[in-house]
Order: structure tokens, then C-alpha cells, then sequence
């Protein structure tokens, strides 16, 4: 449900202090989410699986690993809303083309199953201005 | 067809899901909208329609009632949702189940709804718990009979026992139209086609439906004719999308707080090719069901990737064809 929209459009972007790049990315659900449900944001660039560990997630200004997203049981990702994902890598991707997929893995209470749901987006990262 | 009845129309706000999601309507416009097809019974999936749940904000509770009196529209239904897999290691206890519950309750009051769509996964021993609260604040639980429990399945038939021993009028159903699967939804076929599906496996799969076949067999023989992943994943649909006889409805009637009128799309000869409302309708007006239709288009996941989704035309459409079919035209 909403592949095709999770990641926001035009959103993905080096940082500005060059820690590494990011994306915004909308839930795939039909209602707003308490973060310990999201059990994982794999991401991949060009290919390469972006390591679990360089992963945080950002929403109304509170920044959580994937891991601390499991123990957060107040705070929600909610519906429609767009987070800020970001990944550590220094000087974030090169300039040029690219293709990220992010793929969002939820566990819904009356579901006996965990659905995974990806989005790829093509983007041009620019230059960096020095 | 005899036309006197009480049933009331309404629309399930997640009916618009779409187009709120993508912020092409607000909680007012999918208001507005509903009201103006004279569908004025509001249900909302809350976690959907507000920010912050359970603890939303005063200010848009009362953006709410708002929006509902400038409309003419009035709240019907809350949808809760029961996380008991909050924790990743261990599932709800009884007791966190209770509190969660009531929270929806109170949530259900605050906000003025009368009915409180239970979740078909919540224990049923759960929601006898809540029974002297919900009668306390006047708010009626019902749980959500959805495709593929159906009324005489073993998961009902334990909440029918438990609840109905409480002596409770607090306590019923909510049907969900979804278990009146009677042909293969169009837009199922139709999306599997396009994901890769093959061709004869899925003639194979529709035959099967059509035939009511055990989905298990299904499974069985389309893996034998070679199955490809999304074959097996078209087969698996049919678990999820039962018929059962809406004539079973007739024997609950009297604890029916609130029909789910789920469909996948009403065509342009103003039908649903899926779930027959033509024979559905008939059932309630003659069991004397006086709550609401509350229309919930759920195509809009199995055409999103191909078309652009029109929540509001979709519900337009059903809401004429319960116009004609309730004698209101």
C-alpha cells in the first residue's frame, strides 16, 4: 500500500553538514503507527545495502536509530506524515544519478505476518556547494 | 421491494485514505464531501483522521465537531485497533488489553461516537471486561466480523457465547461486506495480471473461486500447474476473501450496531461486481436493521499502481447505488 509513495518526491539530498544523505519517507499504512512497530527501514543505493547501524530516523525534530525506534512506545510515525531518513556517510553520495530503494517493515497486530513494502526513486544528487 | 426502513447512510473516512495521505484532502473536506451525497453518519479510523492519538489535541477534536455541524454531519463510529504486538518479545497482557480498550472508549466518547468498531483480533474476554464501562459512557462495542471469520466461525461464535452471557445491549457486531465476497474482485485480477501473473493459472484461480473450492486445494493444485510467485500470491487471496450467506446477518440483527459496506469499486453501470449489494440490501431492510451503511472503498491499494484513485467518485457511486437500492430514488 502507497509503494509508490514513500519516498517523498525530490527529497533525497546530501546533507548540509556532510555527514551523509537523507530522504524523506512517508508510512505505508492506512493509519499512523507507534514507532516499535517499525521494525526495519532497509535502504539501498545503486545496489549496495546500506548498513542497519547508519540508519536514523527523524520525526518532529526527535532523531532515533532503527533500534531505538523498537523500544519507543509513545511516540508515533504518523499517517501521511513525512519522517526525515537519514544515512551516515561521510560526504554523503556522490554527485550524479542515482537509485534508492527504501523498503519499510511493519509489524501490524492482527496480521500474523510482518509486511514489507519498497519504493525506488531515481535522483539526481548535485554537487556540492564549497 | 418494500422501502420502509430505518437503515442510515454514512461513509468510513477511510474511504478518502488516498487522498489524505497525499494531503489532497483534509479531515473537513472528507467531511464535506460524504455529508454532500446526504451520507451524514461519520465513522473515522482516528489513527488516520487525527495527530497524536490517543492523546490528540483539544484543538482538533474540536476542528471536528466543527467541521461535522457546518456539514450537517454527525459522528457514528470509531475504528480502534488493539497493538497487542507492541512489544516485539511478548504480546499484550490481559490487563494492558482491558486499559487499551477502554482508552478507545473514552476516545470513542470524546469525540461522539456512539459505536466502537472492535477489531477482529481483540479477545473476546477483553471486551466483556470493558462491558460495564462502555455502558457507563453509552458506547457500543462492536466487534468487526471481517472476511475470513465470518458468523458461524469458531472465533465468533466465542464472542457471541461470552458477550451475549453478559446480558449487555452494549455489545454486537460489525459486519464487514468483504465476507459477502461473491465473484472474484475485478481489480484483484486485474493488478495480478499486471504483477505477472499467468494467465491460464489465473482462470484456474477464478474458476476455483467461483466453485468456492478450500483455498488450501487452491494453493495445492496452482502449485502443481507451475505456480510463479505472484500466482501463489493471487491464490492466497482467496483465504482472505470469503462468501458467506448475508442471510446468516438476519439471526444477529438485533446487535448489529454498524455495517462496514467495504467494496472495491462500483463500475459505470453503478455496481459492484464483487460483493452483491443487490441481495445484501434486501437482508437488512427485511431483518429491520436501523444503523448505518457506512461506505469503505478499499480498490484504491489494487489500482494505485496503474490508475489514478478517485476516492470520491468511487463513493459517490456506492451512495447512489444505496439510494436506489434503499427506495430513497
Amino acid at each position: 500500500m502507497y509503494d509508490q509513495h514513500i519516498i517523498y518526491p525530490g527529497s533525497v539530498r546530501n546533507t548540509d553538514d556532510g555527514a551523509g544523505w537523507q530522504l524523506g519517507a512517508r508510512l505505508p499504512y492506512y493509519r499512523g503507527q507507534i514507532l516499535s512497530a517499525v521494525e526495519d527501514i532497509a535502504l539501498t543505493v545503486d545496489g549496495n545495502r546500506v548498513p542497519r547501524e547508519h540508519v536514523r530516523f527523524t520525526v518532529r525534530g526527535m532523531t532515533f536509530t532503527l533500534d531505538e525506534l523498537e523500544t519507543e512506545y509513545v511516540e508515533r510515525w504518523e499517517f501521511g506524515e513525512v519522517a526525515q531518513v537519514t544515512v551516515l556517510q561521510p560526504g554523503g553520495l556522490p554527485p550524479g544519478e542515482h537509485e534508492v530503494t527504501a523498503a519499510v517493515q511493519l509489524r501490524i497486530s492482527y496480521l500474523p505476518w510482518s509486511p514489507v513494502t519498497s519504493c525506488t526513486a531515481r535522483a539526481a544528487i548535485e554537487a556540492a556547494h564549497t | 421491494m418494500t422501502t420502509s426502513h430505518q437503515i442510515k447512510r454514512g461513509v468510513s473516512l477511510y474511504s478518502y485514505q488516498y487522498e489524505t495521505f497525499l494531503r489532497q484532502m483534509t479531515l473537513d473536506d472528507c467531511i464535506a464531501h460524504a455529508a454532500g451525497l446526504g451520507a451524514r453518519g461519520i465513522e473515522v479510523v482516528s489513527e488516520q483522521s487525527f495527530t497524536g492519538f490517543p492523546d490528540v489535541p483539544e484543538e482538533q477534536v474540536a476542528g471536528w465537531f466543527a467541521s461535522l455541524e457546518r456539514h450537517g454531519a454527525y459522528p457514528q463510529c470509531h475504528d480502534m485497533f488493539l497493538d497487542v504486538k507492541l512489544y516485539k518479545d511478548r504480546k499484550l497482557n490481559f490487563d494492558e488489553m482491558v486499559a487499551s480498550l477502554k482508552r478507545d472508549l473514552r476516545f470513542a466518547k470524546r469525540i461522539g461516537c456512539r459505536n466502537v468498531r472492535i477489531i477482529v483480533n481483540t479477545p473476546p474476554e477483553v471486551v466483556v471486561a470493558c462491558v460495564p464501562l462502555a455502558e457507563e459512557l453509552d458506547v457500543r462495542m462492536g466487534i468487526e466480523v471481517h472476511s475470513p471469520f465470518h458468523f458461524d466461525h469458531p472465533w465468533i461464535l466465542r464472542y457471541t457465547e461470552l458477550t451475549r452471557a453478559t446480558g449487555s445491549d452494549h455489545v454486537g457486531y460489525v459486519p464487514d461486506m468483504g465476507m459477502y465476497t461473491k465473484n472474484y474482485p475485478p481489480v484483484f485480477r486485474d493488478r495480478f495480471l499486471r504483477m505477472g501473473a499467468t494467465p491460464k493459472i489465473v482462470e484456474f484461480i477464478l474458476q476455483a473461486h467461483a466453485a468456492r473450492v478450500l483455498p488450501d486445494y487452491v494453493l495445492m493444485d496452482v502449485r502443481k500447474m507451475g505456480a510463479n510467485a505472484v500466482d501463489l500470491q493471487m491464490a492466497e487471496t482467496l483465504r482472505h476473501n470469503i462468501w458467506s450467506n448475508p442471510r446468516r446477518m438476519l439471526e444477529f440483527m438485533p446487535w448489529i450496531f454498524n455495517i462496514h459496506a467495504k467494496f472495491y469499486e462500483i463500475d459505470d453501470s453503478g455496481r459492484e461486481p464483487a460483493i452483491p449489494y443487490e441481495e445484501i440490501i434486501p437482508v437488512l431492510i427485511e431483518g429491520g436493521y436501523d444503523g448505518h451503511l457506512s461506505s469503505e472503498y478499499e480498490g484504491q491499494r489494487h489500482i494505485e499502481d496503474a490508475f489514478e484513485v478517485d476516492g470520491r467518485e468511487q463513493v459517490r457511486r456506492q451512495q447512489e447505488m444505496f439510494k436506489r437500492l434503499l427506495g430513497e430514488v
